[in-house]
This record gives C-alpha cells, sequence and structure tokens, in this order.
C-alpha cells in the first residue's frame, strides 16, 4: 500500500516537472532575448531602430535602422500569402469534397509529409531552378528577389494550410451540405455557399499558421532573396528579411558591440511579430470550437 | 391522378435490398405517414422523391416513380435540381445553415435565382410567418440560425423550403430532436401547411402518425406491407403485421 502511494506520488510529480519545464524553457528564451535585446534600446532609441531606412551595423558612424529589414519580410510574406492561401483553399476543398476516397487519403499523407522537408533543401531547389527563371523571365539582372522567396515560402506553408485548412473542412457537419443539396442546389453551391463560411474561421487558422512558418522561415530566404538591405519597391528587386539579418550576421559580430545586442532586439521584434499571428489564429481556433 | 406514384419501385443499396417492388400514390396536399420500425426502408423510400439517395455510393433503382406524373428517376442534371426545388425536404436534426436567418431562408432563392434582391425582404417575412416565425424572430434576421432554439430551428428549415415554394414537402421524422411540446407545435404547423402542400412524413411514433396523417402506410423489411386512410390503418388493418406492429408486438 504504502509503496503504491509512493509511486503514485514520483509518477504525479514527474509528470509535472515535465509540463513546467516546456514551460518554463520558452520563458527563458524570452528572458533572455530581452535581457539582451533591451540593452540595445538604451544606445539607440526604439524610434530609430525601427522606423531609421539605413542598416549599416558596421560602418563609422554606425547606422541601425531596421526598417527595410521589416518591409522586406513583410513583402516577402505578403507575396507567400497571395501564393500560397488561395491554391491551398481549393486544394483542401479539393481533397475534401471532390477527390474520390483512395485518391484522398494518398493525398493527405502526400502533403502531411512535404512538410518534412527541411528547409534548406527547399532552398537549394529554388536556387538552382526557381532563381535562373524568374531572372529569365523578367529580364533581371539577378534573379534573386523578393518573388523568387514569396513562391519558395509559399510553398512551404502550403503543407500546413492544406492540411489544416482539410480538417477544418472535414469537420462541417454533414448534414449542412445535405441540407443545400436537398434545397437544390449544386454541388459547387452547397460549397461556396455554405461549407466554407462553417469551416472559415479554421480555414483563417490554418493560412495564419502557414503564415507563422513564413515570417519565421530563414534558411530558404536568405539563400534565394538576394540579401540587400534597401525599402523594397517591387517584387522583382532582392529584399533582406529579419530572419536572414540574425543569421547571417550572427557569426561575424564581435560578442558584445552595440551590432551583436542590436540582433537580438530585431529578435524581439520578430518574436512580437509571430506572437501576434499565432494569438489570432488561436483566437479563430477558438471560435471554431465554440 | 395522384401527386406521388411508384411502380415495381426496387433499390439495393450494393447488395443489400432496400426496398423491394413498392407501388403507391400519394394523394395531393394530404399528409401521408409512413411508419414502420427501424430499418425498414421507410427514410430510403422518402429519399427517392428527392433523389437524395444518389449521394449515396452503390445504390440502384429499378422501377418507375412519379411526380406530377413525370418520371423522376433517371433525367439530366438539370431535372435534379428542377426535381428539389420543387420537392423540398425537412429532415431529422434540424440543420440551418451557419447563417444568418435572413440568410438561410434566402439560399433557396439565390440558388435558383427566383427573385430580385429588393424582393427578397417580403419572401422572408412571408416565410417566416407561414411557419409562425416571424413575430419570434423579426428583430433577430441578422442574427446566426445556429443560436435558436431546436424548435425554431426545426421551423426555419421549414420555411427554408416553403421560400423556394416547392410542391411537396418531404419530412424525415421531423419532430425526433424536439420536446413533447415542440412537437405538437410542429404537428399544428403541418396541419397548417397541408392546404398549399402536398405532405410527407416518416414517422417512428405511431401516435404522431395517427395524430396528423390523412393517409398511412407500414413498412417492414423493405415491403409496403399496408396503405391505406391512416384510421383504417390504425383500426381495421387488413395485414396481420400491421396489426402485430401498431399493437406493440414489433419493434
Amino acid at each position: 500500500m504504502k509503496l503504491r502511494q509512493i509511486k503514485e506520488f514520483v509518477i504525479e510529480k514527474l509528470i509535472f516537472l515535465s509540463g513546467i519545464a516546456s514551460i518554463l524553457f520558452v520563458v527563458l528564451i524570452f528572458v533572455f532575448l530581452l535581457k539582451e535585446g533591451i540593452a540595445f534600446f538604451r544606445e539607440v532609441p526604439a524610434k530609430d531602430f525601427i522606423g531609421g531606412k539605413y542598416w549599416y551595423p558596421i560602418s563609422d558612424p554606425e547606422r541601425f535602422g531596421i526598417l527595410p529589414l521589416i518591409l522586406g519580410s513583410l513583402l516577402v510574406t505578403f507575396g507567400a500569402i497571395l501564393v500560397s492561401v488561395p491554391v491551398s483553399i481549393a486544394c483542401a476543398f479539393y481533397i475534401s469534397e471532390v477527390a474520390p476516397v483512395k485518391l484522398k487519403d494518398i493525398l493527405k499523407t502526400g502533403i502531411e509529409m512535404l512538410a518534412a522537408i527541411p528547409s534548406v533543401v527547399l532552398g537549394f531547389i529554388g536556387m538552382t531552378t526557381l532563381v535562373p527563371w524568374v531572372k529569365k523571365i523578367f529580364h533581371l539582372p539577378t534573379g534573386l528577389t523578393a518573388l523568387s522567396g514569396s513562391i519558395m515560402l509559399g510553398l512551404m506553408a502550403m503543407p500546413t494550410i492544406i492540411s489544416i485548412s482539410e480538417d477544418a473542412i472535414n469537420a462541417v457537419p454533414k448534414s449542412y451540405k445535405e441540407g443545400a443539396l436537398a434545397l437544390g442546389a449544386t454541388r459547387w453551391q452547397a460549397m461556396y455557399r455554405v461549407v466554407i463560411h462553417a469551416a472559415l474561421p479554421g480555414i483563417i487558422a490554418a493560412s495564419m499558421l502557414g503564415i507563422g512558418r513564413v515570417i519565421g522561415e530563414t534558411m530558404a530566404v536568405m539563400m534565394i532573396t538576394g540579401n540587400a538591405a534597401v525599402i523594397p519597391q517591387t517584387f522583382l528587386q532582392p529584399v533582406r528579411t529579419l530572419t536572414a539579418t540574425i543569421a547571417a550576421e550572427m557569426g561575424e559580430t564581435v560578442h558584445g558591440s552595440n551590432h551583436y545586442y542590436s540582433l537580438f532586439a530585431i529578435g524581439i521584434i520578430l518574436f512580437v511579430l509571430t506572437f501576434i499571428i499565432n494569438i489570432t489564429a488561436d483566437m479563430f481556433l477558438h471560435r471554431n470550437k465554440k | 391522378m395522384s401527386k406521388i406514384i411508384a411502380n415495381n419501385l426496387n433499390l439495393w443499396y450494393s447488395a443489400f435490398h432496400a426496398l423491394k417492388s413498392i407501388n403507391l400514390a400519394f394523394e395531393e396536399k394530404r399528409i401521408t405517414a409512413i411508419i414502420g420500425p427501424s430499418g425498414c426502408g421507410k427514410s430510403t423510400l422518402l429519399r427517392v422523391f428527392n433523389r437524395m439517395n444518389d449521394l449515396i455510393e452503390g445504390v440502384r433503382l429499378e422501377g418507375e416513380a412519379r411526380i406530377d406524373s413525370e418520371n423522376i428517376l433517371g433525367g439530366n442534371f438539370d431535372d435534379l435540381v428542377r426535381l428539389r426545388k420543387k420537392v423540398g425536404m425537412v429532415f431529422q436534426r434540424p440543420n440551418p445553415f451557419p447563417l444568418s436567418v435572413y440568410e438561410n431562408i434566402t439560399f433557396g432563392l439565390k440558388v435558383h435565382h427566383l427573385a430580385k434582391k429588393k424582393d427578397f425582404d417580403a419572401i422572408v417575412q412571408e416565410a417566416l410567418e407561414s411557419v409562425m416565425l416571424w413575430k419570434d424572430l423579426k428583430d433577430k434576421l441578422r442574427k446566426n440560425a445556429l443560436g435558436l432554439s431546436l424548435e425554431q430551428k426545426q421551423r426555419l428549415c421549414i420555411a427554408r423550403c416553403i421560400a423556394v415554394k416547392p410542391d411537396i414537402l418531404l419530412m424525415d421524422e421531423p419532430c425526433s430532436a424536439l420536446d413533447p411540446q415542440a412537437t405538437l407545435k410542429i404537428e399544428e404547423l403541418m396541419q397548417k401547411l397541408k392546404k398549399d402542400y402536398t405532405i410527407v412524413i416518416v414517422t417512428h411514433s405511431m401516435q404522431q402518425a395517427a395524430r396528423v396523417s390523412d393517409d398511412a402506410g407500414f413498412m417492414l423489411l423493405g415491403e409496403l406491407v399496408e396503405f391505406g386512410k391512416t384510421v383504417q390503418v390504425f383500426t381495421a388493418p387488413k395485414d396481420k403485421r400491421t396489426e402485430e406492429y401498431i399493437t406493440g408486438r414489433y419493434g
């Protein structure tokens, strides 16, 4: 009896500890990021940091303006949304409503497997196939552009968006569709007038999660967007994203310098951006459950 | 001429013979009830008349089904849409769309391009009045229909059918999700609707069939065992199996 009680106690505490640990790690990471980043804002005011147009961290005098980087990230992300969301939703509808049962299973598993391709591989594929193609079609001096990044990141976000949207569409009660068909609606009318309405919160959440992945993506964008820290005017010019900046410069900076701390500050900005996106996605998913 | 006619109608789900040589004739502007134990094929029979069985894979039909003497089996895609406009269906569980009350009713109008946008308001009011929901919902037209009570939802589903001006209403156990009081109210509504529509109701409540219907059919294992005036079926059944069922020895 005694032994069993001890066993229960130990197991319970172990589960508790592992649960707490995962939360603790996240908090610690955030604290570390804040601690390193906040120091930077004593040197450079947040206004100049976020609103500054020039990123010359190692020239003299140093300039730490990340506006071009923020705009670079947003542009690439926006392009990726345009590429991925419409196609993904159409694909999710195809899988859940149109495809024959056998094909459905194959497609769903296949698409979920696509999510497992390492981003460096996608970057590599983009570099060798997509980039020369963009260069040729638009007659550009270089194919390393925001457009290439958007297309590649769009492809990366698709598996997430398709898979979760498909779940959302599948979760729509069959009775809605039956009701619509019984009123004389065609399959397409039933889909776009009723089913999509019911699945909309889930589809939006899926898109947000896909976008979250795009904003945080580093390797592929670094390889194919050209990394020029200038304020972008069009999709057809090189841009540099927040993530690529951190990844490219962290290895070369002097530990403890302003440049070093500025990269952490970029990390904070990135963290805030993804946090907002995740919270929004969560709100939609939650609304869906209610 | 009867409104709905079936001649030697057979239906199979793959190998399962679900409807066996059904012959029937339902009259216009009456309520016809189909009763029978679970799995006897009464819902399947109902779904022949708006061809909802088409949705199920492996369904095979033989024989003849006619509405207004027009063959409803076969026919092309347009015929199917026209059929479903003419034959509305109310389901077992109220299934309003996750849209506003207003949009639920205008759904059929939009799908069939039946009216101009400016006439929608009047049609919505008329449809809701005919199911006695107008007073309760006139200030909630923009509210999501999922927030209504079960009874209101079922009335809304009926209103949704009525809005496209069908001839026939098929009701598949329309009260089985409702409490006794709501059931009575829906039954009252059916009596009122009988003036304008031909109603076929499937129910496994014999009391309900006895209360609401003019004609009744009893089904067992895919056969239409008996069909006649409700009074006759319930008080003087011709078939022994019908008698056994209504006296409670089956199902």
